[in-house]
Order: structure tokens, then C-alpha cells, then sequence
């Protein structure tokens, strides 16, 4: 009982802490990224001791900042709502990583763990639902503040994600409908299967076309540049206008940690997960007739050290997305959405279902 | 464990849908029945009905509640510039509406109680089951309601089309 919850425990840490430092470093890759993009040397200036280590105390000194500044309430405001907004908002990013799968089943003293902080059969649907009610924090940040600009920052986001969602919901059915099921690790496990006996069937093998369209639509859902319209920094700064201090803080971590989220979905849906190629139970065993034996031990962590780089490199390229696009005006990106990654996805539901039916069903 | 989980989330459930009601503020009561359609969710997860209860979560509470509060926000001003309700004596008939509702609960309730429960899947409430009833038993019922959204939807986009 005691080793059982321990394990619920350790699971459910695992994933929390990961998340949230991967959220927390964020602000310095951006950073970093864009000071090495542009030439410049960035963030340099936070130093204990003299110690300024690339300026990864930058972090550090941004939380201390947000806290100890005033913690503005508009007269006017809705005060439960403005509250309680922010917390929403981190809260619906924060839990959606929990389905999943950081790697395959653990096992140790006769015991399997499955490395996933909650096992669910529905587990795609679950982080989909978490992403899609991540808007009411905005949308009740934008309405409770009694700002005209928070306002229409926050119907922006309301009409950016509910564009954004329904292109990611039809893009992944693609995804879906080859893994033959709606459980993330099922689907992840599909994805080691091998074409000609050395191509790893990973999503973006199968699914070239969904593949760009889930990154453009995620994007899309985290709100930052090229889709950052609701909050429009040179027009209408947006639905936290009124926000200062951790609060603030909170809305722009609550994006941060919607990237790892998106981030992670990318990794296990179109870039196999865990998977490393050529890499099964037992060890390496590569397509020229070459084999390895390892270690379990080793071959799992093998497994979760190449998800959370593909998860990292995922990052990577958005922020180079990030730091490279300017933004869409409001009217481009719904039609984008709409017109442009709604249609598309459904003409790749409609090709895998004609493929799945030439070439047989789920591999 | 589950039995006294079920309290507390229909505790939950009453309580947000007697603030959907109860709110003069149009936006609160969305909220509350955001917080009543989730809650619900939980309810069918708890029964094995994951499926349901997950999509009940993103269609329901992600996508439409998502629509109604965004048209709340845009539509509909505070109480102070709408000034009285104009169908004040209307609500006289709620009483005798909610009362036949209530009677009528209570006898579907009473009659299901001496059937045993109504016609449970034996695979659970799992996408299979779900997509099994759906594509076969129910396939006219079901083609027939996409059918009628489809000609609500047209209509809507008739009645919007001549007022601009």
C-alpha cells in the first residue's frame, strides 16, 4: 500500500517537476535563444558572487522580482475572478502534461511501473480537454479586469484557441486512427514499428501532413509570436493588461508551460516518443544484423533521456518560430485556421482513412 | 472511496447548478455551469465511462460554454444598461413548469428502480462500446442529429446573412 502510493507519488512528481523547471528555464532559453539569433549577448547581468553561469540566475531573479511587487486590483474589477484567473490558467497547462508517457514500463522488484503520471485509455482526449479549458483563464482575466483592451484580448484568445483547437482535435485523428487507439503510451508503442525493417514508423513518417499542421495549430494555442494577436504587445498589450506582480507572472508562465505541453504532445504523437531506433526490450538491435544486449536499468533510461530531448529540441524549433515570424494580424490568423489548417486536417483524416483501407489497418 | 467521492462531486454538482441559477450575473452563471458540466464529467469518469466523460469535458465545457461566454462578453452588458427584465410576468408560469419537471423526474427515476437500471453495455463505456452502439444500433438516430445540426446550422447562417 505504502510502496504502491510512494510509486503514484514519485510518477506524478516526476512529471510535475519536470514540467514546471522545463517552464522555469524557458525564460532563459528564450532569452539566450534570441540573444544568440541576434547576434547579441543577452542575458548576462543576473550574477551571485560574481558568478553568472550563461545567466541561468535570470530565472531566479524574475521570481523574486514578481513577488515582491505590488499586487494591483483595479477598482472596478471582479474580484473573485481576477483572482482566481491566473490560477486557471496555469492550473489547465500544469495538469496536461499528467497523461503523457515520459517512457516504457518500469520494472523493478517485481513490480511494473508504467512511466506516465496518470494511465488513462482516453489519455489523448484528456490532455485535449485540459488545453481547451486553459481559455477560461484568459477569457475571465480579459473580462473581470474592467478594461476595454483586457476585453479584447481576451475574445482574441478565446476565438485564437477555439481555431487553434479544432485544427489540432482533426490533425491527431490521423494519428489516431493508424495507432488504433486513444491511449498515449498505445500510441507511442505503435511508433517503434519499422518500415522495411529500418525506417521507425513515427508519426511524421506516417503523417507528414498532420505533423505540420498539429505544430502550426499548437503554436497557434500557445498564444506566443507568430499568434500572439491577444496580447499584441504594439496594439492592445492584452487580457492581462491590468496584472502585475506573480499574477502577471503566471499568465506568462502558464504560456510557457502550454509550449512543454505542446512540446510533448509533438514528441509522442509525431516523433515517437520514447522510442529510440532500433532500440527494444533487450538492447540495440540494429537492421544490418548488428545486436546489443543491455541492462533493463539502461534501456529505460535511454528511453527517457531520448524523450525529454526530443521534447527540448521540439522547443528548440519553436522558439526559433518564435523569434523569427512576425505576428499575424488578427483577421490572418483566423483565416488560417479556419480556412487553412481546419480543411487541410480534414483532407488528412479523409487520405489516412483511404490509405489505412489500401495498405491494411494499424501496423 | 468512491462512494464518498460521489458526494462531494454531486454535492458539487447541485451547488454550481443552483449558481447558474441563482447569479444575476450572466457571466458567473456560464461559469457555474462550466464548473456543473465538469463536475458531471467527473461522475461518468467514476462510473467507467472515461470516453464520455472526457468528451463531455472538451465539447461541452471546451467548445461550446467557450462560445457562450465569448457571446455573453460581446452580446450582453451589466444589469445596469439593460435595465428591468421586460418578461418579468413570464416567470410566474416557472413554477408550475419546474414542478411538472420535478413529478416527471421523480416517476423515470421510480420506474427505473424496479427494472434494475437501464441497458448497460457489458463492454463498458469504453470508445469501442461506444463506437460500436453508434455505428450500428443507433447509426439512424445518429446520422438523423448530425442531419438537424446541420440544418440548424444553415438556418442560423440564412437568418444572419439578411440582416446584414
Amino acid at each position: 500500500m505504502i510502496g504502491d502510493l510512494s510509486i503514484a507519488f514519485g510518477r506524478v512528481a516526476f512529471v510535475m517537476l519536470f514540467v514546471l523547471n522545463l517552464g522555469g528555464l524557458l525564460t532563459w532559453v528564450e532569452r539566450k535563444q534570441s540573444a544568440i539569433m541576434q547576434d547579441r549577448i543577452g542575458a548576462n547581468r543576473a550574477s551571485i558572487l560574481g558568478f553568472r553561469l550563461l545567466g541561468l540566475f535570470h530565472p531566479l531573479a524574475d521570481a523574486i522580482k514578481m513577488l515582491t511587487k505590488e499586487d494591483f486590483r483595479p477598482a472596478r474589477a471582479d474580484r473573485f475572478l481576477f483572482g482566481l484567473a491566473p490560477f486557471v490558467s496555469v492550473f489547465c497547462a500544469l495538469v496536461a502534461f499528467a497523461s503523457i508517457p515520459f517512457g516504457d514500463v518500469l520494472r523493478v522488484a517485481g513490480r511494473e511501473i508504467p512511466l506516465q503520471a496518470v494511465t488513462l485509455n482516453v489519455g489523448i482526449l484528456y490532455v485535449f480537454a485540459m488545453l481547451s479549458l486553459g481559455v477560461y483563464g484568459v477569457m475571465m482575466a480579459g473580462w473581470s479586469s474592467a478594461n476595454n483592451f483586457a476585453l479584447l484580448g481576451g475574445q482574441r484568445a478565446a476565438a485564437l484557441m477555439i481555431s487553434a483547437e479544432v485544427a489540432i482535435g482533426a490533425s491527431i485523428m490521423g494519428i489516431v486512427m493508424i495507432g488504433g487507439s486513444l491511449n498515449m503510451q498505445d500510441i507511442v508503442r505503435v511508433q517503434g514499428h519499422l518500415f522495411w525493417g529500418w525506417l521507425p514508423a513515427w508519426g511524421i513518417v506516417t503523417q507528414p501532413l498532420a505533423f505540420i499542421l498539429f505544430l502550426t495549430a499548437g503554436i497557434a494555442a500557445t498564444k506566443r509570436i507568430p499568434f500572439d494577436t491577444p496580447e499584441g504587445e504594439s496594439e492592445i498589450i492584452g487580457y492581462f493588461i491590468e496584472y502585475s506582480g506573480m499574477k502577471f507572472g503566471m499568465f506568462a508562465m502558464a504560456d510557457f508551460l502550454e509550449t512543454v505541453v505542446i512540446a510533448g504532445m509533438t514528441t509522442s504523437l509525431f516523433l515517437g516518443g520514447w522510442q529510440v531506433p532500433y532500440l527494444v526490450a533487450e538492447g540495440f538491435r540494429f537492421p544490418w544484423g548488428g545486436a546489443v544486449a543491455l541492462p533493463h536499468l539502461l534501456v529505460v533510461l535511454l528511453q527517457v533521456g531520448a524523450f525529454v530531448s526530443k521534447v527540448c529540441a521540439t522547443i528548440f524549433f519553436m522558439m526559433l518560430v518564435r523569434w523569427t515570424l512576425p505576428r499575424f494580424r488578427y483577421d490572418q490568423a483566423m483565416r488560417l485556421g479556419w480556412l487553412g489548417l481546419f480543411p487541410l486536417s480534414v483532407l488528412n483524416i479523409v487520405l489516412t482513412g483511404i490509405g489505412l483501407l489500401l495498405w491494411g489497418g494499424p501496423a | 472511496m468512491a462512494y464518498a467521492a460521489f458526494f462531494v462531486v454531486a454535492a458539487m454538482a447541485v451547488v454550481s447548478a443552483l449558481g447558474l441559477v441563482l447569479r444575476r450575473n450572466a457571466i458567473h452563471g456560464a461559469l457555474f455551469l462550466i464548473v456543473n458540466l465538469g463536475s458531471i464529467a467527473v461522475l461518468y469518469q467514476t462510473l467507467g465511462a472515461e470516453f464520455l466523460a472526457w468528451a463531455q469535458v472538451i465539447v461541452y465545457a471546451g467548445a461550446i460554454m467557450v462560445l457562450f461566454v465569448f457571446a455573453i462578453m460581446v452580446l450582453i452588458p451589466g444589469k445596469e444598461e439593460t435595465g428591468p427584465d421586460p418578461r418579468r410576468p413570464w416567470r410566474l408560469l416557472a413554477l408550475p413548469a419546474g414542478a411538472l419537471l420535478f413529478v416527471q423526474l421523480i416517476f423515470v427515476v421510480g420506474r427505473d428502480r424496479g427494472g434494475g437500471g437501464a441497458d448497460v453495455s457489458p463492454a463498458g463505456g469504453g470508445v469501442e462500446a461506444i463506437a460500436g452502439l453508434l455505428f450500428t444500433r443507433y447509426l439512424f438516430p445518429f446520422e438523423l442529429t448530425s442531419v438537424l445540426l446541420l440544418a440548424a446550422m444553415v438556418g442560423v447562417l440564412l437568418l444572419a446573412r439578411r440582416r446584414v
